[in-house]
């Protein structure tokens, strides 16, 4: 039987468990010894003049090395806009020298024998800023009143699409518009950014950071210090998540290199959660407006997402993301005419990245919420409105109106499947009966049904590489340029090359994330791991066994056909002929057999499901509480089942997040109000519920695994179907939207509207 | 100023700032940095040891306050014999982590969840380790795995009595 498939615990978690893993400020790395620790001071205006910064008493200070500011970096060159179709002038330096842009923009870093040390004089440095007024909002920002790069002429950094024709909902019985707000968030890995850096006396550098992509980091690298990659040892050590706002080096990280050349000596950097809650990256941002027209039977006719993305103050992946909500705008429904279009803007806020979807769940919550709104205005099931509307099944390649090409999915049987697992028309029932009855709690049953784009060109093509040795000793040595965070690839991985080569996978180690080993990768994001670098695996452990049946055929003195692989011995059989065999690693006795290959996916992929949720609504305190998530997630072929529900769980969480808790707030001046994990409200353990899966699998043609993504479902389906629920639960009392998160003040402001609004409406 | 403590077993005397935080003793003074800091708030959990028998955020602890203390960390749970912690074996079991950053933390406020209550429901483990964030899991198999921990017996809530550990 075949390992894959099955449940097999991590081959990491023993030593996660006993002696925890080695994240980038546990190194004791005897490169480091000696390193200084860097402490940066940030802006703690969003936006304004920098006059002066005073480091005088800073260098006084006990333990201080340096302390720099612009001033002293005259050897780089500022971070130019990472696509070139953002507005040339937006350019980001290394440390602020006349303005500042954001609440975080660094402007100077004093380096200190020691870590407290760093903190006491941070506080010595005297930053003199004359304020400008702050850009907050997208709104703010398209006015271009204020501008963050008056050198740009304007906020807009890109733009995409064109506006609707006029006649675009003509014909149409029912058209409802609504604004929607896909509130800022913040990633939060436990994990905050760290990285260090030294330099050998022949000039090269060993950098370290916590990262999705070494290769990718490495790149950028050279590129921000102007050096030859090959000059570059970057390490991804063992990272503490990431969930997209590690991908991509931040400037930080190379910075930690250019000081640690600076001082000649190396330096390490940890930032702090406060640190890193108004430096690390953000994610979603968009202020959208979705339109929905069509029939009073249910037939969705045209529809229409006009967005704004809120890039904060340096444009990053939050610039790029509106194509991806564009791209899978009309998700898993047929709808004839869809159209959409994004603004890119700047704003003197934390840069926008990506986080867990990245551009999609931005796309599904706004389809998901103009269905339900359509459904509401012509008074129908929402189930039945999205039954009406799904693309019926297919198998071949089905390409979208927006250009976007899907391999195989039936949403049906995604969506029939989630309404029997939660027990719909119970629920249903109860509902109606609550209402009936005016109970205080009522329930709320909310709906989403997804597709999304995994495994998509992010800008290293859809391809990954894999080298896999098996040595004399009958072990074996996977390389990969995937860079796990969590996902487990250690294991899948061993489990892909144990499936063909018989070697247990407990015999096979898996390594990752530095640049010596692995020069070539494109990383873990956008759900692309098993799907390219798993495959490639799978094709390392083919091309592995026809190297060792050419060498075994010479051995055995027998035709290549012949040989056959026999799991039991891990090695190659003589068909037919028993005792004739030979292992793979006697044959690698006399010379290494070792593989590298790369595998090049066909397209991306796009996984698909379904999501029932069911609160309990206090309508008198605007209260919900999530009782039930019931999942379908169709990502194709499992390689391992407890990996998979575990990306799956963690997705739904945030995605639980999202909709009811979190959001990152700025005040009116651009102040961060939520700028420590005391104010930002992370979901806890006490405000999920355990949650119900439902298995369906459709392999896709794309690779030879079957395999989609898995990594980005949970967020991508359980936002909306949440924000769905607790919308439903208030519906019969006249509520028809309230934006996330849906916390109880918004919900208890919107029943009184909406009590208010029907009882004039009474009168 | 001078601190004796017993970290997992091994008691030592330190001359550590008054300001030091156990958590920065275990990690830099200690060398035992499975205990991660992952915030400054109080908030996220992921410094939780076992300070005289009780979970607490090494973080919001001085180690002037831990003076004459034992403390167990991660490290120390493991039997000499390299046997997993009821706890530590059902994280592995029910696949109860993924990057590990938020685990020890995790695996000791469990510890303490089980101390009180040896046999909590589900509600009551997600209550008790409601001062410990994790981004990965979603609490689900963390949960499961306090649970199915509970089934080892009163082992599950307790840690490893004087046993030497190395850093």
């Amino acid at each position: 039987m075949s390992i894959l498939g099955t449940r097999v615990v991590r081959t990491e978690d023993p030593l996660f468990l006993t002696r925890g893993a080695v994240y980038t400020d546990d190194l004791t790395d005897e490169r480091l010894t000696g390193a200084l620790h860097a402490t940066f001071i940030r802006s703690q205006v969003a936006h304004g003049r920098l006059l002066s910064v005073d480091t005088s008493a800073a260098l006084e200070a006990p333990g201080v090395v340096a302390v720099v500011t612009a001033a002293d970096v005259t050897d780089l060159v500022p971070i130019p806009p990472p696509f070139p179709f953002i507005n040339a002038e937006m350019t980001r330096p290394w440390l602020a020298s006349d303005r500042v842009r954001f609440v975080g923009d660094p402007i100077a870093v004093v380096l200190t024998e020691e870590r407290y040390q760093g903190e006491d004089a941070a506080e010595m440095v005297v930053v003199d800023v004359d304020p400008l007024p702050a850009v907050v909002g997208t709104a703010a920002a398209a006015a271009d009143e204020v501008l963050l790069f008056p050198e740009a002429g304007t906020n807009l950094m890109a733009s995409f699409g064109d506006p609707a024709p006029a006649d675009f909902f003509d014909g149409c019985e029912v058209v409802v518009t609504q604004a929607l707000v896909n509130q800022r968030v913040a990633p939060v890995p436990l994990e905050t950014r760290a990285a260090a850096a030294a330099w050998s006396p022949d000039g090269r550098l060993t950098a370290w950071c916590t990262n999705q992509g070494a290769q990718q980091a490495r790149g950028q690298f050279g590129d921000w210090l102007e050096m030859d990659p090959d000059l570059i040892h970057l390490i991804t050590p063992d990272v503490g998540g990431g969930f997209g706002a590690k991908i991509g080096a931040d400037p930080e990280y190379a910075f930690i290199a250019w000081l640690a050349k600076h001082v000649g000596r190396p330096v390490r950097w940890a930032e702090s959660r406060s640190e890193n809650l108004v430096g690390m990256l953000h994610g979603r941002a968009q202020d959208q407006v979705v339109t929905i027209g069509g029939r009073r039977d249910g037939t969705v006719e045209a529809y229409s997402l006009v967005f704004d993305q809120d890039c904060g103050a340096y444009p990053r992946i939050g610039a790029v993301l509106p194509t991806l909500t564009m791209l899978m705008a009309p998700g898993v429904y047929a709808f004839p005419k869809v159209h959409a279009q994004g603004r890119a803007l700047a704003t003197t806020t934390t840069s926008i990245g990506a986080y867990r979807g990245a551009g999609r769940p931005e796309a599904t919550a706004a389809v998901e919420r103009a269905i339900d709104l359509f459904a509401a205005e012509i008074g129908m099931d929402p189930a039945e409105v999205r039954r009406k509307n799904l693309l019926p099944a297919f198998s071949e390649p089905h390409t979208t109106p927006m250009g976007a090409t899907y391999d195989n999915g039936d949403y049906t049987v995604a969506l029939d499947k989630a309404l029997e697992a939660a027990g719909y028309e119970e629920l249903r029932a109860e509902q109606a009966r609550r209402r009936e009855a005016g109970d205080v709690r009522q329930l709320g049953i909310g709906l989403s049904v997804y597709v999304e784009i995994t495994g998509a060109d992010n800008g290293a093509g859809t391809k990954e590489a894999a080298e896999l040795e098996v040595h004399a000793d009958g072990t074996a040595t996977v390389l990969t340029g995937t860079s796990p965070h969590g996902q487990g690839h250690a294991t899948s991985w061993a489990m892909i090359a144990s499936d063909q080569l018989g070697i247990p996978v407990e015999k096979i180690t898996v390594l990752h994330g530095d640049t010596d080993l692995v020069p070539q990768g494109g990383g873990t994001m956008g759900s692309r791991s098993l799907q390219q670098g798993g495959a490639a695996v799978h094709q390392a452990a083919e091309e592995l066994i026809e190297e060792a049946r050419r060498r075994a055929a010479e051995r055995l003195e027998v035709d290549p056909t012949d040989l056959v692989v026999d799991l039991g011995l891990a090695g190659l059989a003589v068909r037919g002929t028993p005792g004739a065999a030979v292992s793979f690693a006697e044959l690698a006795e006399d010379e290494r057999l070792l593989v590298n290959t790369v595998f090049n996916a066909d397209a991306p992929t796009f996984p698909f499901g379904a999501h029932v949720a069911v609160v309990e609504l206090d309508v008198e305190s605007g209260k919900a509480q999530l009782t039930r998530l019931v999942a379908v997630d169709d990502a194709g072929t499992i390689i391992n089942p407890l990996i998979a529900e575990g990306q799956r769980h963690g997705g739904f969480a945030q995605g639980v997040a999202q909709a009811l808790l979190e959001e990152v707030l700025y005040d009116e001046d651009g102040n961060p109000t939520t700028s420590t994990l005391a104010d930002y409200p992370f979901v806890s353990a006490t405000e999920v519920p355990s949650f119900e899966l439902v298995d369906m699998a459709t392999p896709t043609p794309m690779n030879p695994l079957g395999a989609k993504g898995i990594g980005e479902a949970g967020t991508i389906g359980a936002t909306p179907a949440v924000q769905n629920a607790v919308i439903d639960a208030a519906a019969h009392l006249g509520v028809r939207h309230v934006d996330m998160p849906v916390t109880p003040m918004r919900v208890w402001r919107a029943i009184q509207q909406a009590t208010h609004t029907q009882q004039q409406e009474g009168n | 100023m001078q601190v004796s403590i017993t970290v997992n077993g091994e008691q030592r005397t330190d001359e550590v700032e008054p300001r030091l935080l156990l958590a920065h003793y275990l990690r830099e003074v200690r060398g035992l940095r499975a205990t991660n800091i992952g915030c400054d708030s109080t908030s996220c959990g992921a410094c939780t040891v076992i300070v005289d028998g009780l979970s607490v955020k090494s973080c919001t602890v001085l180690t002037a306050q831990a003076d004459g203390a034992q403390v167990t960390t991660l490290e120390g749970l493991t039997g000499a014999d390299g046997e997993l912690h009821p706890v530590q074996a059902a994280f592995r079991a029910e696949h109860g982590l993924q990057c590990g950053f938020c685990t020890p933390g995790m695996v000791m406020a469990a510890i303490g969840v089980l101390a009180d209550n040896p046999d909590p429901t589900d509600r009551e483990v997600r209550e008790g380790l409601e001062g410990n964030l994790c981004r990965c899991t979603g609490y689900h198999n963390i949960v499961r795995a306090v649970l199915t921990a509970a089934q080892a017996g009163p082992a599950a809530g307790q840690v490893p009595q004087a046993q030497e550990v190395e850093a």
